[in-house]
Formats: C-alpha cells, sequence, structure tokens
C-alpha cells in the first residue's frame, strides 16, 4: 500500500499541504490555457443542434477566463481558525478540519505536469456548458444561489468567498436539462435500448419529457422485470382475484335464511339485481326488476323517492371497511372488489341513506 | 511470539473471524502468515479478476468457503454489456482438480452455466451451500444437477438471478436420502414447480429453517408445507391468493398459529390482500419483512399490517406506502435498523410516493436506523439535515432522487448541504449513494468527513475535476468508487494514481476521461487492469483524444485477464 501522509503529523502534512496546493495552482493554470473541449462535439451526434454547438463556444470562452478566479483554494492550516463545529451548520459555521485536507501525493506532481501538455484537460464543465438553453426558471435558481452563497461567510471554509460565487455564476446554473443531455449522451453511447430511441429525434423540449436513462433509476433488472410484470398480472387479478367463484353471502330483510351469490357470474348492477329479484321473488322485492336504476344510469329522484315510499326494498351492500353502501355508485369492477356481503333492506330502513342518496341524483343532474 | 506452537496460535486466531482483521493478522510475520492461511477456511474475494484460481488455492489448503464476486456493481442496472465476464468455471474446475474440500461457494454478479453446476456437483464431494445473487447463464438443468448430486446439500438459496426456467423437475431430482435441507429458495424461478415434490422435500427436511417458494406455489401448498414445517423461521410465500370464505384459508390461519418461529417474512408476489389477515398473529415475531415484490398490497391493507409489526429490525417495501406509511412504520417499528423503499413505478417517471417527509418522519421515530436505500421524488437540504440530526449511526446510505440532478424543490439549491451534513454526523458511514443536484462542493465535505467510508456511488453530479480529487484524496479508506454522468477527465484520473491500487476497483461511464488518460494511467500503474469497454465499435485505436465511454479499472495479481471479449481493451 502506499504510504499515506501521516495525518497526525502535522508540520509534514503542513508542508506537504503547501507544495501540493502550489502544484494544484500551477495545474490550474495550466489547464485554463488550454482550449476547451467540445464535450458535445465529441458525442458525434448529427441530431445535435447548431445552437447546442455554438452555446457551448461561447460558455467556454467565458468560463475560461474566469477559470483562475474561480479557483477554489485550500486555507492553509492556521489561516482561517478551522475547528469542526460541534453543530451541524455546514457552511455558517463549519470550519475546515486541520489536519486532513487533501495531502495530495507530491510524487504524482510531476508526473502529472509532464502529463499536462499531452491530455487536454477535462477539467471545464463541459457537461453543463451543453446546454440547450435555459428556461426562467432556471436562471432564477441560478440567481437564488448566488444569493444564498453570498449571505455565508464562505471564508469560513477556507474558500475564497468570490470563487464559488462566480464559479456557480458563470456557468449555467446547474439545474440544467438532464433529459436533452442525457439523451445526447446515450445517442453517442449508441446504446441499444427501445426507451432511449423514442427520444431519439433531438427532442429538446422541455423538462416534462423524461427521457428513460440508461440504468437509471438504479434498480436490479430483475427486480424492474419483476414487478412490471406484476402490476400486469395485479390488474386481472383485482377483478377476479380469486381462482373459481366469489361468492357473497346476501341477506334480505325478513327472510328466515340467508342466500349465496357468485359475483363472477354478472358483470353489471341490473345483472345482479335481477338474479336477486328471482332468487328472492319468494319473499316479494316488488318493483325490483323493472327500474334497472341500479346500474350504471342515474337514480333519477323520482324513482328513488318511489323506490323508498312504501314498501320497497334498497340493495345495500358492506364493504371492506365494514360500512354499508348504496349499491351502485361506483364502478362494478370497483364494487367487486370491495363488496363483502349483500343487503336487501326494507325501504323504510333506507331513509338514512335516501338523502344523500337523493342529493347525489341532483348533484348528478 | 516464537516460543508458542502453531496450534496455539491456531487456535487464537480461530477467534479472528472476519475477513479483514485475518488478512491483517496474516501480515505481521512470516509465521503468523503461514500459520493464519493454513488454518483459514473462510476467502472473501471481492473482484474475482484480482487473483486467479491458482493462487487461491496455493494459499489456502483449508478452503471450506469461497465467496466470489464478478461484474461490477453497475452492471446490476444494464451498464455493463452482456458478455463482459465473471466466469465461475475456470475456478471451478480449478477447485475440482485441487484437493480442496470445499463446502460453501457463494456467488454475486457472476455468469454460472449449468456446466459449471454440474462440475461442481460431481467433483466436490462435500459440497453444502450454493448461494447465487444476481447471476446469470444457468438454467433448471443446472439446478437439477446439484439437487441429485450434492448428498449433504444444506442450502441452496438463489437470489434474483435470471434463471432459464425449463421445467419444475429439478426438485424431483432431490433424491429421497436427501434430508438435511436448512435453507431452500428458489424465489426468483419463473416457471412451474411440482408441487409434489416440493411437498415430500419438505416433508423429509427436518431441519428446514428457511424456505422461499415462487409465484407458481399457490396458497393450498403453502398450506400444507407449513402444516409440516412449523419450525421455519424464514419463509417466502409463492402467491398468496385465495377466497377468504374458504376451508384452504382458514386452515392456513390455523396452521400459522403454530408456526411461532417465523422472523423473515417476504414473498407475496401475487396476493389478494384480503387473505392478509392469516398472517397478523405472526406479525409482532417479525424481526424482517420484504414486501418489496407485493405489489399487490398497498393503501390501508398495508398500513394495517405494519401496524402490527412492532420489532421489525427489518423492512423492505415499496414506496406506495406513503409518506403517511411511513409515519407509520417510524410510529410503530423502534428497532427498526434497516429500510429499503424502492419505486413502484419502474419506469422511475416521477410518480413516487415518498418524498422528503416520510425519511425525516422514519429518522425521528426510528433512532437505531443504520443502513437506508430509499427511492423518492425529491429530498431537500433541510430534511437531510434533520435527518443527520437524528440518525447519527448510518453505516450505509444511499438515496436515489428519481429524476437525475433534482434539486431542492424548496429553495432551489444543490444538495450539497444535505448530504454534507449526513456525511459529518454520520462518523461510521462507509457507503454512500449520491443524486440530485449536486455540486463540486458535496464531494468537498465527502472529502473532509467520509472518514470511514468505502464506497461511494455517484451519479450526474459536480462540476469539475475537484470533486473527483477531493474524494480521491479525502477518503483514506475508500475502496469502491463508481462514477457515471460526471465531468470527471484525465486530471482527476491521473493526479493520484498510487490511490487505485488501495481501491478495489473504478468505474467510470459517460465521463470526460479520455483514451489517451487512460493509456497513461496503464502505462504508470502495471498492477492495475485498465479495460475500456468498446461497446459498438465506438472508438478507433490510435486517436488519443477521444472519451472513453465506460472505463473500468481493479488491481490485480494476475495482470490482464484472459477471457476478455473482443470490445473490452485491457490497456
Amino acid at each position: 500500500m502506499s504510504p499515506l501522509l501521516g495525518v497526525g503529523e502535522e508540520d509534514q502534512s503542513n508542508v506537504t499541504l503547501v507544495a501540493s496546493s502550489t502544484s494544484i495552482d500551477s495545474l490550474c493554470c495550466n489547464s485554463s490555457d488550454l482550449k476547451e473541449r467540445n464535450y458535445m462535439g465529441l458525442a458525434d451526434c448529427s441530431s445535435v443542434d447548431s445552437s447546442v454547438v455554438s452555446s457551448v463556444s461561447d460558455e467556454a470562452k467565458r468560463s475560461s477566463l474566469n477559470l483562475k478566479a474561480t479557483e477554489l483554494r485550500l486555507g492553509l492550516p492556521g489561516s482561517q481558525s478551522p475547528e469542526r463545529d460541534p453543530e451541524l451548520c455546514l457552511l455558517s459555521s463549519t470550519q475546515l478540519d486541520e489536519k486532513q485536507l487533501f495531502p495530495l501525493h507530491p510524487l504524482n506532481d510531476g508526473h502529472c505536469s509532464s502529463t499536462q501538455k499531452s491530455v487536454p484537460s477535462g477539467s471545464k464543465r463541459g457537461f453543463s456548458d451543453a446546454m440547450d438553453g435555459f428556461s426562467e426558471g432556471k436562471y432564477l435558481a441560478k440567481s437564488e444561489v448566488k444569493a444564498m452563497l453570498s449571505s455565508r461567510s464562505s471564508s469560513n471554509l477556507g474558500l475564497k468567498s468570490g470563487s464559488v460565487l462566480e464559479k456557480l455564476g458563470t456557468q449555467p446554473a446547474n439545474a440544467k436539462e438532464p433529459q436533452k443531455i442525457i439523451q445526447e449522451r446515450s445517442r453517442a453511447a449508441d446504446e441499444p435500448r427501445p426507451n432511449n430511441n423514442g427520444f431519439a429525434n433531438g427532442n429538446s423540449s422541455a423538462p416534462a419529457t423524461k427521457a428513460q436513462v440508461v440504468g437509471w433509476p438504479p434498480i436490479r433488472s430483475f427486480r424492474k422485470n419483476s414487478l412490471a410484470s406484476t402490476s400486469k398480472n395485479n390488474e386481472e387479478l383485482d377483478v377476479k382475484s380469486v381462482p373459481g367463484a366469489m361468492f357473497i353471502k346476501v341477506s334480505m330483510d325478513g327472510a328466515p335464511y340467508l342466500r349465496k351469490v357468485d359475483l363472477k357470474n354478472y358483470s353489471a348492477y341490473k345483472e345482479l339485481s335481477s338474479a336477486l329479484e328471482k332468487m328472492f321473488s319468494c319473499f316479494t322485492i316488488g318493483q325490483y326488476g323493472s327500474h334497472g336504476a341500479l346500474g350504471r344510469e342515474v337514480l333519477s329522484e323520482s324513482k328513488l323517492k318511489d323506490l323508498l315510499h312504501g314498501s320497497e326494498y334498497v340493495l345495500t351492500y358492506e364493504d371492506k371497511d365494514g360500512d354499508w353502501m348504496l349499491m351502485g355508485d361506483v364502478p362494478w369492477e370497483m364494487f367487486i372488489d370491495t363488496c363483502k356481503r349483500l343487503r336487501i333492506m326494507k325501504g323504510s330502513d333506507a331513509i338514512g341513506l335516501a338523502p344523500r342518496a337523493v342529493e347525489k341524483c341532483r348533484n348528478r343532474n | 511470539m516464537n516460543y508458542f506452537p502453531d496450534e496455539v496460535l491456531e487456535h487464537v486466531f480461530d477467534f479472528v473471524a472476519s475477513h479483514r482483521d485475518r488478512n491483517a493478522v496474516s501480515l505481521v510475520c512470516r509465521l503468523w502468515h503461514r500459520v493464519e492461511r493454513l488454518s483459514r477456511q473462510r476467502v472473501f474475494v471481492g473482484n474475482c479478476y484480482a487473483l486467479s484460481p491458482e493462487i487461491l488455492i496455493a494459499r489456502f489448503p483449508g478452503l471450506k468457503s469461497l465467496t466470489l464476486k464478478g461484474k461490477p456493481h453497475f452492471a446490476d442496472f444494464n451498464l455493463v454489456p452482456h458478455d463482459w465476464g465473471g466466469y465461475v468455471q475456470p475456478w471451478i474446475e480449478a477447485l475440482s482438480n485441487s484437493r480442496i474440500g470445499l463446502e460453501e461457494l457463494r456467488l454475486k454478479r457472476m455468469v454460472v452455466s449449468d456446466e459449471s453446476l454440474e462440475l461442481l456437483s460431481r467433483s466436490l464431494a462435500n459440497f453444502k451451500s450454493l448461494v447465487l445473487v444476481s447471476c446469470e447463464g444457468f438454467t433448471t438443468v443446472g439446478l437439477a444437477a446439484i439437487a441429485a448430486n450434492c448428498r449433504f446439500l444444506r442450502e441452496l438459496d438463489l437470489q434474483e438471478n435470471e434463471i432459464d426456467d425449463h421445467s419444475g423437475h429439478w426438485l424431483s431430482c432431490f433424491p429421497d436420502s436427501c434430508t438435511s435441507l436448512i435453507s431452500l429458495n428458489f424465489a426468483c424461478l419463473k416457471g412451474e414447480i411440482n408441487l409434489a415434490a416440493l411437498e415430500r422435500l419438505v416433508a423429509r427436511s427436518p431441519n428446514l429453517r428457511s424456505l422461499r417458494l415462487n409465484r407458481a406455489v399457490p396458497l393450498e401448498t403453502l398450506q400444507n408445507i407449513l402444516m409440516r414445517a412449523p419450525q421455519l423461521v424464514d419463509l417466502g410465500t409463492g402467491s398468496y391468493i385465495h377466497d377468504p370464505d374458504s376451508e384452504t384459508y382458514n386452515k392456513l390461519k390455523h396452521t400459522i398459529l403454530k408456526c411461532k418461529s417465523i422472523r423473515n417474512l417476504s414473498g407475496f408476489l401475487e396476493v389478494a390482500p384480503r387473505c392478509l389477515p392469516a398472517i397478523y398473529p405472526i406479525c409482532l415475531n417479525l424481526t424482517s419483512l420484504n414486501l418489496s415484490y407485493a405489489a399487490g398490497i398497498h393503501g390501508s391493507e398495508l398500513v394495517k399490517l405494519i401496524r402490527r409489526c412492532a420489532k421489525l429490525q427489518r423492512l423492505w417495501i415499496l414506496d406506495c406506502i406513503g409518506d403517511k406509511g411511513l409515519e407509520v412504520v417510524a410510529s410503530t417499528c423502534k428497532e427498526l435498523q434497516e429500510l429499503r423503499v424502492f419505486p413502484s413505478d419502474v419506469l422511475g417517471v416521477g410518480h413516487a410516493a415518498v418524498t422528503e417527509n416520510g425519511l425525516v418522519a422514519i429518522s425521528a421515530g426510528c433512532p437505531k436506523l443504520h443502513s437506508l436505500l430509499y427511492f423518492c421524488q425529491q429530498m431537500t437540504n433541510a430534511a437531510l439535515i434533520v435527518v443527520a440530526k437524528n440518525c447519527p449511526n448510518f453505516i450505509r446510505f444511499r438515496l436515489c432522487i428519481l429524476e437525475p440532478t433534482k434539486p431542492d424543490p424548496v429553495t432551489m439549491q444543490p444538495l450539497d448541504d444535505g448530504f454534507g451534513a449526513i456525511v459529518q454526523s454520520c462518523k461510521h458511514l462507509r457507503r454512500l449513494s449520491l443524486s440530485g443536484l449536486l455540486t463540486d462542493r458535496v464531494f468537498l465535505y465527502i472529502g473532509m468527513y467520509a472518514e470511514q467510508l468505502e464506497m461511494l456511488s455517484v451519479a450526474f453530479a459536480g462540476d469539475s475535476d475537484k470533486g473527483m480529487l477531493y474524494v480521491l484524496n479525502g477518503c483514506k479508506k475508500l475502496r469502491k468508487l463508481e462514477i457515471r454522468d460526471c465531468p470527471y477527465g484525465d486530471k482527476a484520473l491521473l493526479t493520484d494514481v498510487g490511490k487505485y491500487e488501495t481501491m478495489r476497483s473504478l468505474w467510470m461511464s459517460s465521463c470526460e476521461v479520455t483514451l489517451g488518460g487512460c493509456k497513461t494511467l496503464a502505462k504508470e500503474m502495471p498492477r492495475l487492469n485498465v479495460e475500456i469497454i468498446n461497446e459498438h465499435d465506438q472508438m478507433e485505436i490510435g486517436s488519443e483524444e477521444q472519451r472513453v465511454e465506460k472505463m473500468y479499472l481493479y488491481r490485480t495479481l494476475v495482470g490482464p485477464r484472459k477471457d476478455a471479449p473482443e470490445f473490452v481493451w485491457t490497456l
């Protein structure tokens, strides 16, 4: 294992820090002289808008000029009273910890500067430079970020206070349009993903377009596939959630015994009510069969009133939560799912239900 | 020290169990190295290409249990092409040619063929335990070989593998004489199962403690199985659907009352929520509940269930539980240590049902929480700061905001401060995954505070090379770094090349590193394999300046691997 600089030895690390920070500076100076990498140019995408390219070069110029100013410099130990604040207030009171701070390995310095010439620096933020354009909201974000930063004394961090601000200021706001970038990237990578191809038409419309990024969100493909097929199955299952039948008890007020019906045999309220009528005909339901109002059709106010005045019966059911509901309000599929038992209630008993039901009719009509 | 006979040293080393400690022990002196290696039984190899089977076998002749990991982590998310590598065949061949009496093999993200399984089952007479996680390349034919030939098989644990399911025969291949099963998990199998064979197998396995069924096992069979195996500690149901008014269901209700030992519950791959009350009686004993595949349980049923699980230490659920549901978790599960909230909308297109509020509630209610995986719609700095204060014990903190680079929606700022609070507060943090809008500053914080950090996953973050440099410099214990879609280039890559030998691996995809930079690195560090994945033939060999789409480097004792496919260049 390569020997890491002794954390405890302050003198040593001080010295090294100084040495390495200057070398970083020199590295960065070098990099600012280098030509800005055209990130998008490498992507070799024919569908890259020319507007993108031009904005890149503009940004590049601006950014490289400011590079020096945006230099994040490390405060030398002792210079900025670095002590770790016990409280969790990072920016306002948190200060640099004295002991560690990136003791860069001196042995690499020489190496780096020698390679500096052959390797164009990637330190510029080409990624966000490749933004197509900014929405208003994002500009706002940028200025808010600025404001946030300036209100804290960033010198506590041992950072040049101007640097962070300007750094964020010059670059297009971090709130970029990731979707477009992602599309570019994935096209560049040319992943044969059917999802991405759908967006491969240079679709630069707004943030609302959620591109499907390869490998995002980071969920195991096994899980993804499994949940996708489960959701399909569940839709089927919701309607027929038991193998075979779906028998529920039906009680009628005044009848000596209960019956059971298989809800699966019916596909609408009308069918159910006529079946019930047949089943309980010996106990005289009355005019149930004829009105067919217990379907998707609206219960007209007058009909309901007819129902409830006199000896008519009302079909009610108990749902999953144990509440007694008037049949006919919800779609059939939902009813099937939530119904636990049926009760044919006498009209006179149903008075309590009526006002609401009547109001519903009024609202519907 | 020199006067202790070897046996005494060996006896002392027996008490040293963890891999790291044993590795440390072996570095003390030659004597200790020798005693340690001769007595070592369990070995963990985090990257199968870091060494060769021959080296392993030579060093540890007493090897009984081997854990191997193959593909890089991002292979889980389809970022690694299919034939990249990670074959277990050479290992099994080498082991079968040696005198090693391997008893346990645990593989993760490796390619396992039916031939490998067959060879394994034939050549290792004492083989007892096979655990395959996220592997692929085999079918039920291979499983049949394991079942038929491993006479002392105790454990067959298949977790989230892609298995070609040809038939349910393999279960019948367990001979009648096989009575040693302790753990059987085939939940990831997609095909039919011979139910009668399964029931018979359970009936003749008195030591069975852990059983996880697949979707093809209906409730009737579950009922029969539980009757025979009330001693189960870990149960994964298959299809949990029936008519709650049926006799089978009633029987199940009674049978479950006898299963007092169940502590882990999972499955519910298909579920009729109205049948859930049958499991209420065992909920109080549960320490681990995995409903992350139970898309059919949601809303009030889910909450009703969780309210009964006061002793939960580990909970894996889908985000349809919602913030409100998480509040219930927070008020019920005071012992909670690990929480994973997965997205139920797998396309990840922003209809997630949990936000920062759920997480804050959890942190307030569950102070023992140390492991978190949280997929959410949004997160705020304020929330993260509160979470950091409430739960300073995080060891694993993985936050995935579904929309890449999404800022704090309240302040529109990056989430640097929030994550910074987490790393500052959680001094034992070993694993961290970032998401949302992030600048270089978060990496400054990580470098400063995350002293124990071993694994970091970064996506769509940072502004410049500095981000990566902060991490490489500050995190002394870093072992795995995986980065995608970040603007880090050659400077970040090359500033501290020695660091990579202290790490297991580095993955960078869709970043700014160039072919030239990678070549330089490879030249400087001969003990690293620097692999470029050149899918679709994008790259040309000459041009140094072209950007490298996917790079994976790792330290190794054995140089470039010989099984690399054409599209993988080892520089």
